[in-house]
């Protein structure tokens, strides 16, 4: 008898790996052997791990970034931030390979040596130069390792995103293969992730479908949900402008970076559409959940097309807006 | 994909070979596969304590035991502070003698040797001893005489004899009281047999008993028929030797000459180690490499033995290894740092596991209170961590003086654990709980915890010991399980409990318009692209351009 309960309790907590395979959800050990070290090549990853070299590319391959103001690299410079900002007004300050938004300063409003942070908290230009200092110091970066500090434009969020998001501004996340758009999701800050976008802080990831850029359901902690948790927001209701401009702006990111497997996050500023804000070449496997999807048939699809190589972005963003799609309009 | 291919025939190819090389082993050198049973090394300690005469040289002869059935000695060594020490012969007998010109105060030497016991070992250095022509003066003569006539006229051989002379001595009558008013009833026994021309001499025997100090030596009289000879309990007149009794002196001079001090005393303590059977061979062997016979040429077995044991640590850091690949690949356990629990578990089997543990979990959490200390200071990384490093040296030092002035001993072994890698251990944490909080932190140093215990446990049993100490080929063998789990693409346990909610929705739901399950859709149309490659991809473009033509129509 108890040996047929510990069987049943087995059952109720553990997938059966046959129905997960069957259903095409990849793993971690899938995803580390057969795509992250067969499509990604080691020495490319500084690229996507120090955004600096991620925005230099990027403004090589004419990728929309925000535009990068000045670099911050020794104490020579922090003493001369008031030149380097070349009277910018608004601008965002971080660390070049800090990760989870550590760091990450945002001025909205910049005037006579006052900097008015985006929580509405002012700061005088002594502040900054500290909090540059501990950026160059390794303060923010993994490991503690010596950093610089990138100075860019402010991105003006596009408004249709507000209720959606507590705090924080939700960025898109478009896993890209080979070029190939494959999966998209959309990460909504919450109280309970402290306004970060991290899904396993308790962060509301919503699938994006990649025909329509309509939202296809929506996790928190693994389970599904349907209001944003503190805005009381219909989730459902979520649709992503200028899907296709995004779209190509992630495809394009295989060309520029040369890793076949990447997780490119993407931000929508209200006057240039939509912008590359980072790149990630160990993207995660939770975006499975959020689109109630797996990965693995929509990778082998692209790996059984004979011409993709061959393919343009736009063919390759049209191919996948017409097979990965969730909503027929 | 060519390199899979060559991947997996070399991996193969690996696997054979070790297989190959354990079979060869096997065969060759009827090493066993599995231990056999265990067998008993005895470590005994001599103290000895004298008070030195004033302004005299100190010599110091000790009797060491000599060979003897059913014990081989291993090995031997002495501690003595300021003392020469040298091993001497002195009428036939081994001595161990130390000399010190001047000591000063309460002197204590130590001589320690271990002994195998060996049922088939059953040579003895024990010689005949000569009949002494007694001259004794009466009434003890006529005492001895009494004893003997009643000894003779109830016995056969000399070892019968000799149990009915002791039987005599035993009996409470004034004969034996008066005999006894002079001399110790081992020397008695002896004296009589020498009267009815019957060679005998006290030996000193060590009872072993585990964990026992401050013992003293225990006499017993060898009678001997011939060259043979019988060992009596001059006590209970039982004849024969127990398998745990170890004959100290075979010869019938002193056990420990002093000069040049008073108060001299000796005492031993005795510890029992068990041993894998093939483990004692191996040291028997080497013993007898020593002494010129060589008999075993096995690659390991040729090594001196302090070399031996460097080398059965290295041999057993791969299946440490296998153990963590298999956890974290297979199992998916989270630990922090990729080999650390490795490390960890190797001084575990310096520190025996509830030492370690303790040890272990004492520093990090002293050391992660220490380094939140040091993260308000804004240090840099490399300043922060030689604090830790210095940090983490202190509290091993503390840890091991406090518990040795309680009086765990035990607690000096901490300074085993490696310090660079828990300083680390130590840095690496303290990041995580920064970032993702307490929780993640239990949970990687759990699972570091958790793995390492796994990997101690597999590393301390006998049978894997037994095997990776005898057959090299595991080696490879190990290596090719690690290459092919190296290429395990499957889904982890904890995945399996991860994806569980997923699973459940993608079998209730279907997303959107969706008619049946994607992954259903998509293989289908992998299987058609696969077949038909042209035809298909001509279908999709008609189908594109068929929408592309109706959105433009919407849109106007
Ligand atoms: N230029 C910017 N303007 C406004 N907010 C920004 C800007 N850059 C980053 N952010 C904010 O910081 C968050 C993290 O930025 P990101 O570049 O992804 O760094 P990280 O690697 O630390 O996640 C973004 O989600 C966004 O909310
Ligand atoms: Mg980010």
């Amino acid at each position: 008898m108890s040996v047929l309960n510990f069987l049943s309790n087995l059952k109720n907590r553990y997938a059966n790996p046959w129905q997960l395979q069957s259903f095409g959800i990849m793993g971690m050990n899938q995803r580390n052997v057969n795509f992250i070290s067969r499509f990604n090549q080691r020495k490319l990853f500084p690229l996507v791990d120090n955004k600096l070299k991620t925005k230099k590319i990027a403004i090589e391959h004419k990728v929309k970034t925000p535009n990068l103001i000045g670099v911050v690299e020794n104490q020579q410079d922090v003493k001369n931030i008031i030149s380097i900002l070349k009277g910018s007004k608004a601008f965002c300050i971080k660390p070049s390979r800090g990760s989870g938004g550590k760091g990450i300063l945002v001025i909205t409003h910049a005037e006579h040596e006052h900097f008015i942070k985006g929580s509405g908290q002012v700061m005088s230009t002594h502040d900054v130069q500290r909090h540059l200092s501990n950026i160059l110091a390794g303060l923010f970066s993994l490991g503690g390792k010596p950093d610089i500090a990138l100075i860019e434009d402010l991105i003006h969020f596009d408004h249709v995103f507000d209720g959606y998001s507590y705090e924080g501004v939700p960025d898109t996340r478009v896993i890209v293969f080979e070029g190939f758009p494959v999966m998209s999701m959309m990460r909504l800050s919450t109280q309970a992730s402290d306004g970060k976008a991290n899904l396993h802080q308790g962060a509301v990831g919503v699938g994006i479908c990649i025909r329509t850029g309509r939202a296809v359901r929506a996790v928190q902690h693994n389970e599904p949900v349907k209001y944003h948790p503190d805005t009381e927001k219909d989730l459902a209701t979520l649709k992503v402008p200028h899907w296709t401009e995004v779209l190509t702006l992630a495809s394009s990111c295989y060309n520029m970076s040369g890793l076949g497997y990447i997780g490119t996050d993407i931000v929508l500023d209200e006057r240039f559409g939509p912008m590359l804000l980072e790149l990630n070449a160990r993207p995660g496997l939770a975006i499975q959940t959020a689109n109630n999807a797996g990965l693995l048939p929509r990778l082998k699809l692209i790996l059984a097309l004979p011409n993709r190589h061959s393919m343009s972005i736009s063919q390759k963003v049209q191919f996948s807006m017409q097979h990965f799609g969730v909503f027929n309009s | 994909m060519a390199s899979r291919g060559v991947f997996y025939v070399v991996t193969l190819a690996l696997f054979i070979a070790g297989l190959l090389l354990i079979i060869y082993q096997h065969l060759t050198f009827q090493i066993p596969v599995f231990p056999g049973k265990k067998s008993e090394v005895w470590t005994v300690e001599a103290k000895i304590e004298f008070e030195p005469s004033a302004n005299t040289a100190a010599t110091i002869d000790f009797a060491i035991p000599a060979i003897q059935p059913n014990f081989t000695q291993l090995k031997q060594n002495t501690s003595s502070l300021g003392y020469g020490t040298s091993y001497i012969q002195k009428q036939g007998a081994n001595y161990i003698q130390w000399t010190k010109r001047n000591p000063i105060g309460l002197q204590t030497l130590y001589y320690r040797a271990d002994f195998l016991y060996d049922a088939n070992a059953n040579n003895s250095s024990m010689t005949v001893p000569e009949i002494e022509e007694s001259v004794e003066g009466e009434p003890y003569a006529t005492a001895m005489d009494e004893i003997n006539d009643a000894a003779y006229s109830k016995s056969s051989n000399p070892y019968s004899y000799a149990v009915q002379v002791i039987n005599e001595i035993n009996k409470k009558s004034e004969t034996t009281s008066l005999l006894l008013s002079k001399y110790t009833k081992s020397d008695l026994v002896v004296k009589i047999l020498n009267r009815a021309s019957i060679p005998a001499r006290v030996v000193t025997v060590l009872e072993l008993e585990d964990g026992r100090r401050n013992r003293s030596l225990k006499n017993m009289v060898a009678v001997f028929d011939n060259t043979s000879y019988e060992l009596y309990d001059t006590t209970t007149g039982n004849s024969g030797i127990n398998s745990n009794q170890l004959i100290w002196t075979n010869h019938g001079s002193s056990l420990l000459d002093v000069q040049g001090g008073t108060n001299a005393r000796v005492s031993f303590s005795i510890l029992k180690n068990s041993v894998a059977t093939s483990e004692a061979g191996m040291l028997l062997a080497s013993v007898e490499k020593a002494s010129g016979s060589d008999i075993v040429s096995l690659s390991i077995d040729s090594l001196p033995i302090e070399e031996q044991s460097v080398f059965k640590t290295i041999l057993l850091l791969p299946i440490g290894v296998l153990i963590v690949v298999f956890l974290r690949i297979i199992i998916g356990i989270k630990t922090s740092g990729t080999f650390m629990p490795v490390l960890i578990s190797m001084a575990f089997l310096q520190t025996s596991l509830v030492v370690g543990l303790i040890g272990f979990i004492s520093i990090v959490c002293i050391g992660l209170i220490v380094r939140s200390w040091l993260s308000y200071l804004n240090l840099l990384l490399i300043a922060r961590i030689s604090a830790v490093i210095i940090t983490v040296i202190a509290i091993i030092g503390c840890i091991s003086v406090l518990t040795y002035k309680i009086g765990l001993t035990e607690g000096i072994k901490v300074t085993f654990f490696p310090m660079i890698i828990l300083s680390w251990t130590i840095e690496r944490m303290s990041i995580l709980w920064e970032e993702e909080g307490y929780k993640e932190v239990l949970v990687q140093g759990g699972g570091s915890l958790f793995v390492a215990v796994c990997a101690y446990l597999a590393m301390n049993s006998l049978i894997i010991q037994h095997i990776t100490f005898n057959f090299l080929g595991l080696q490879l063998i190990i290596l090719s399980l690690v290459l092919i789990m190296g290429n395990y693409t499957g889904f982890r346990l904890s995945e399996l409990k991860r994806f569980k909610p997923l699973a459940v929705q993608i079998k209730e739901n279907l997303n959107g318009d969706n008619t049946e399950i994607e992954a259903k859709t998509l293989n289908q149309k992998i299987k058609d692209l696969k077949n038909n490659p042209q035809a298909t991809l001509k279908k999709w473009q008609e189908e594109q351009n068929q929408n592309n033509a109706k959105n433009g129509k919407e849109d106007k």
